[in-house]
């Protein structure tokens, strides 16, 4: 997902105005060190971009690491061009004075491990073969792309992050690295998240990916050079998209409304104004996004699950500690309130302070691209109220 | 009890300064409906309490958050069900327990995960509360159910003689009883039920109560 998934989104900040951290520059760090993966195999070498905002403090306890989402990128925040329409994924919660206020915290965001925006993945070059991996690429899970990321938090100098941050895959991601690196992390905030991705959203993920493997342009992944898959991964987009949107918003934005004629057609062009919107979701997202890191990153999720298929959720999080918020959409139905509920529950029977909240939406689980103050404020206000560094954990509660 | 009053606390609801001067420093407390935090951030910046809050109203759970208090947006018998057993020193439950729909579950479950449990509750065996319905005919309205009766929240309200009653009848261990009137004061045990507005019961889970 992406900022391009909103049609029209009210853009409070502009390049050089208040509340935007203004022209930034995508960064790259590679290592050659071998990193092993879930599925068993290694993988070397390994470039990650980033971007960071804001200072590093001379105690270099601020830095607040962000994940991105499925289709997200390293450039969450600011323009790259002063001609640049439009500014980072993440731009209205990450600014001087935003929800992440880079006044006081040093921001990261890497594209993920698997990704097509600049960090190793499928598309890369395999330098055992000098051409790209393509399905050559071993399978990842998220904590692959949580362990390359702590790499690069070490590699920036950082013992221990303020917080973990992100919504949907980046919100797993988030538990992952708290869980994974417990004295690592002061806090997290976990948005339209889940402890475990349920079978409805590995249902339609594996849709999406049947759609682009049955394009014959996609050719096992071997494409590169080539005609890419964009039929195929235009419909895995439209699928996908219509999960990250609500049946009231979807309503309220398009009904039966007709595109372009005022009576029906009887053919299958484009008649409704919703089958136009997904057309052009599905035609903007083959423009910016590679099918094979769709598959490869997909699929992460889908094995995501901080139990591992171990014993319960309460127990899974036992060595969990840092301070939580949760936050959930009353109208996402892919990852939904109950799925926050139910980790909330977990962590909380562990001890872990947490905080949990339900906001009342329309927009569904790609509400937290939009603008929304109530986000934005308890974002914040959670963040200024850490304890940092953390306390160790009570035995209470 | 604790040994000295309740500090700094004119902005707290009176039933709630007391519930709070019931609370030992550094106690694990949780609040049930615990609204804008009022009580919990006092226990934890005044009396070094470790505070979870339970809030259904949105708006009161964003005023939590703003004042870092950890707290759960959902109702309260489905947010107290995953605490373990005996996570708490004290459950708080200040004036909500009549708009609960199964107040026996809320306390037994109270009683669950603390070891002490302190309920407040408006008592309708009230003077006022008597001479409205048997004078008026209609039902009481005043300071401490203000409600008309097609919009109260009050599902099951009860007298004091009532929760004495059932105390009774479910084995709770009542370790103290604070009797008030509305206005801040406490009154004797002396015929409670008709004088005091407002009651304030500590129950202790102990060998004699079920969980």
């Amino acid at each position: 997902m992406s900022i391009d998934d909103v049609i029209e989104i009210d853009q409070n900040s502009h390049l050089g105005g208040s509340g935007s951290v203004g022209l930034v520059e995508t960064h790259q760090w590679t290592s050659d060190v071998p990193l092993m993966l879930d599925c068993g195999r290694t993988l070397s070498p390994i470039t990650q971009v980033y971007e960071t905002y804001g200072q590093l403090s001379p105690q270099r306890d601020n830095a607040i690491l962000i994940f991105h989402a499925l289709t997200g990128d390293a450039h969450a925040a600011g323009y790259h061009e002063r001609t640049d329409r439009r500014p980072g994924w993440w731009d209205i919660m990450i600014g001087p004075g935003k929800a992440i206020d880079t006044d006081r915290y040093f921001v990261i965001c890497a594209n993920v491990l698997g990704g097509c925006k600049g960090t190793t993945g499928p598309g890369s070059v395999n330098p055992q073969t000098g051409a790209p991996y393509g399905l050559d690429f071993p399978i990842l899970t998220l904590s692959d792309m949580v362990r390359a990321q702590e790499r690069l938090v070490t590699h920036l100098g950082i013992e221990r992050l303020f917080s973990v941050v992100g919504g949907s895959m980046g919100g797993m991601m988030a538990l992952d690295w708290a869980l994974r690196y417990p004295d690592r992390v002061a806090s997290v905030v976990a948005i339209a998240s889940t402890a475990r991705f349920p079978a409805q959203g590995i249902a339609f993920n594996e849709v999406g990916r049947q759609a682009i493997m049955a394009d014959p342009d996609w050719r096992h992944g071997d494409y590169y050079g080539g005609r890419s898959p964009e039929a195929g991964l235009a419909v895995a987009r439209m699928i996908a998209h219509i999960t990250y949107l609500s049946n009231t918003q979807m309503h309220n934005k398009f009904g039966r409304r007709l595109q372009d004629r005022d009576q029906l057609g009887y053919n299958f062009g484009t008649e409704f104004q919703v089958e136009s919107y997904l057309r052009y979701q599905g035609n903007a997202f083959v423009r910016r996004f590679d099918a094979n890191t769709y598959l490869y990153i997909s699929k992460a999720i889908d094995y995501f699950d901080i139990t591992n298929g171990k014993g319960s959720l309460v127990e899974a999080l036992e060595e969990y500690r840092a301070e939580t918020l949760v936050v959930s959409f009353s109208s996402d139905w892919l990852l939904s309130t109950e799925q926050s509920r139910e980790l909330v529950r977990a962590l909380q029977a562990n001890g872990v302070p947490t905080t949990f909240m339900e906001i009342t939406s329309d927009y569904g689980h790609d509400a937290f691209f939009l603008p929304n103050p109530e986000l934005s404020h308890a974002v914040n206000r959670f963040l200024a109220n850490v304890s940092n560094p953390v306390t160790p954990r009570s035995t209470a509660a | 009890m604790s040994d000295q009053a309740f500090p700094n606390s004119s902005k707290l609801r009176l039933d709630h300064q007391m519930m709070g001067e019931l609370v030992p420093r550094g106690s694990r407390v949780l609040d049930l409906g615990c609204g804008d935090g009022d009580l919990l951030l006092e226990l934890k910046d005044k009396r070094q309490c470790q505070v979870r809050g339970i809030e259904i109203n949105p708006l009161h759970v964003q005023h939590c958050i703003e004042r870092g208090l950890p707290v759960y947006h959902g109702d309260m018998l489905e947010g107290i069900q995953h605490y373990r057993d005996g996570s708490f020193d004290v459950v708080l439950l200040g004036q909500t327990l009549q708009q609960t729909e199964d107040p026996l579950r809320v306390i037994h479950e109270m009683l669950r995960v603390g070891e002490r449990a302190i309920i407040s509750f408006p008592n309708f065996g009230w003077w006022k509360t008597r001479l409205q319905l048997l004078f008026t005919g209609r039902m009481p309205r005043h300071r401490l159910l203000p409600y008309q009766w097609y919009n109260t929240p009050n599902v099951h309200l009860c007298t004091i003689k009532d929760f004495w009653a059932l105390c009774q009848q479910e084995q709770f261990a009542v370790e103290q009883v604070l009797y008030l009137v509305p206005t801040a004061r406490r009154v004797t045990p002396f015929l409670a039920n008709w004088r005091a507005g407002l009651a304030i019961f500590e129950l202790r889970r102990g060998d004699s109560a079920r969980s």
